[in-house]
């Protein structure tokens, strides 16, 4: 579904990624995981085509990433951001937001699917005319998650979905993803430094450090603690520790 | 279930009401600000009297009895009469349409370039924003009214080229704020979010970035009504806007110029129509600014 190879990013002349390759089969789930400024996001970014420059080669869906449009790309892949506080336009209703995609892309319908949409993601459709300031953190990211969708993509990135929320409410869009993966099939691509996440939502998982990929590994090597690489370890035990 | 609960229902069931209530809380909290209504009542009085000016001036505005002339104020010519013994009320009463109609032709030319020229620059950067808003600078850079003179001087004095003269000088301060208000959210998340949609620059600038641009932009125009006035009567009083006979304001007073010690009101007169009108536009830019800060709308 997803193939990234020897994957090279340069800010200016700061190389941020070093040859970095990974696979994600159809319907996987897997994790980016490491620490801030480790470069996880900058994945997400090339994937998404928001990158203006890189080296290597990247296909999604068998298909080069930058072959088709760039409307292409967006049915193929979608992203929800991490702070959604800062995804949703502060002007435009819940409804406004849900329905751009659809008029970008010249789908019709758009009552009912922006409806159904309400009721995928769980939120009331009363929400429907509010402002994203009369919301929640979690409904806010509820509405984040449901414009993703909004397009029907196969592939979502998902750029630290939960890191900006109370605990609480992180469960809830955990399992919400979690249930939406199922019902729709979808392939999740995460970026996290959290591994109790990664191991709630993910099948397998590749660990990163300043810009190189230090092991790529199933979950259940997570859950057991049997990371091979010693950075994977000392990532394990800080978040046994806490 | 009253009006007024329906439109601030917290779940508004379609768009169009959701509209209106938005539309509604702004109104209230206008209403709530002494000043503002004010400054509204002054727009609305000198939008009145410019609609309904052939039924409210008492006399002609371009024909005088000369017998009359340089009358002072009395019951038959409130404002007294000028040097060609034209009723001041009434000139100063057609020249309110002759203002209204400066101050919406700027607005309307001015407002809508300087913020596509600013959010375009803010938006994309680099190289476009570094032409534009060199451009920018050098408009800034040079005084206006010398500017506008310049521009009437070779376009040829007239109301139109009076427009246009001051169209032109007052760009550049909407571009500026414009841009400014884009570089303070251009990297933000939300607009990331449309362009991995596949929307395209256009639609992102005209439907995501303009609409957040938009109530700086209103709330400066209303401020600038003023120095539009004043610039279209600073023409008008060196001869280069309104040519005679049309009673425009500042027109009126350089003509008046000349007995100013002796007939004052001849002056005096358009003089108090111009602080008054831009005093209105004043109080009623502080007012929508104070309301369309975004920090103080959630207060219903």
């Amino acid at each position: 579904m997803i193939s990234v190879r020897n994957l090279s990013v340069s800010f200016a002349k700061t190389q941020v990624l070093h040859d970095v390759s990974f696979e994600v089969a159809k319907g996987e789930s897997f994790a980016l995981v490491g620490e801030s400024g480790s470069g996880k996001s900058t994945i997400l970014k090339a994937l998404a085509g928001q990158l203006k420059s890189w080296q290597g080669d990247l296909d999604i869906m068998d298909a080069p990433q930058g072959a088709g449009s760039k409307r292409d790309l967006a049915r193929k892949v979608q992203m929800v951001f991490q702070d959604p506080y800062g995804s949703l336009h502060p002007r435009r209703t819940i409804d406004d937001t849900l329905g751009e995609p659809l008029a970008i892309h010249g789908i019709p319908d758009r009552d009912r699917r922006v409806l159904d949409m309400l009721d995928a993601v769980g939120l009331s459709r009363r929400f429907r005319f509010r402002l994203p300031h009369q919301l929640s953190g979690g409904q806010r990211q509820r509405v984040a998650i449901a414009r993703a969708l909004m397009l029907d993509p196969p592939v979502l990135l998902l750029d630290e979905p939960t890191s900006a929320l109370d605990v609480s409410v992180q469960a809830e869009i955990l399992n919400l993803l979690k249930a939406l993966r199922e019902e729709k099939g979808l392939t999740f691509l995460l970026v996290t430094h959290d591994l109790p996440v990664v191991s709630f939502l993910c099948d397998r998982l590749a660990i990163l450090r300043a810009g190189r990929i230090e092991e790529t590994t199933d979950v259940a090597d997570l859950r057991s603690g049997q990371l091979s690489s010693a950075y994977g370890q000392e990532l394990f035990r800080r978040s046994v520790d806490g | 279930m009253t009006t007024r609960s329906w439109l601030l229902s917290d779940d508004p069931e379609t768009r169009m009401q959701a509209r209106l209530g938005q539309f509604y809380r702004l109104a209230r909290a206008l209403l709530r600000n002494p000043l503002a209504m004010i400054g509204l009542g002054i727009i609305v009085l000198l939008l009145l009297v410019a609609a309904f000016a052939p039924w409210l001036a008492p006399y002609s505005a371009v024909q005088g009895d000369l017998a009359n002339r340089l009358q002072p104020p009395s019951a038959a010519h409130w404002m007294g009469t000028d040097e060609l013994g034209r009723d001041i009320l009434s000139r100063v009463i057609f020249g309110a349409r002759i203002t209204l109609m400066i101050v919406l032709l700027v607005a309307v030319v001015a407002a809508p370039l300087g913020l596509l020229i600013g959010t375009v620059a803010g938006y994309f950067g680099g190289w476009i924003d570094r032409i534009l808003m060199g451009l920018t600078d050098i408009f800034l850079s040079l005084p206006r009214l010398i500017m506008a003179l310049a521009f009437v001087a070779a376009l040829g004095p007239g109301i139109e080229n009076a427009v246009i003269a001051i169209a032109i000088t007052a760009w550049p301060v909407y571009a500026r704020i414009a841009r400014a208000e884009v570089l303070t959210f251009r990297n933000a998340e939300f607009l990331d979010a449309v362009r991995v949609q596949g929307a395209s620059s256009a639609r992102i600038i005209t439907l995501h970035v303009m609409p957040l641009c938009m109530s700086s932009t209103i709330v400066r125009v209303t401020l600038d009504m003023a120095g539009i006035i004043l610039t279209a009567a600073g023409l008008g009083f060196l001869g280069l806007g309104a040519q005679p006979p049309l009673p425009e304001w500042g027109a009126m007073i350089s003509r008046g110029r000349s007995f100013i010690l002796d007939q004052w009101w001849v002056a005096t007169m358009p003089g108090f129509a111009i602080v008054i009108v831009s005093l209105g536009f004043c109080l009623f830019g502080d007012g929508l600014r104070d309301i369309l800060d975004p920090k103080q709308r959630a207060r219903g």
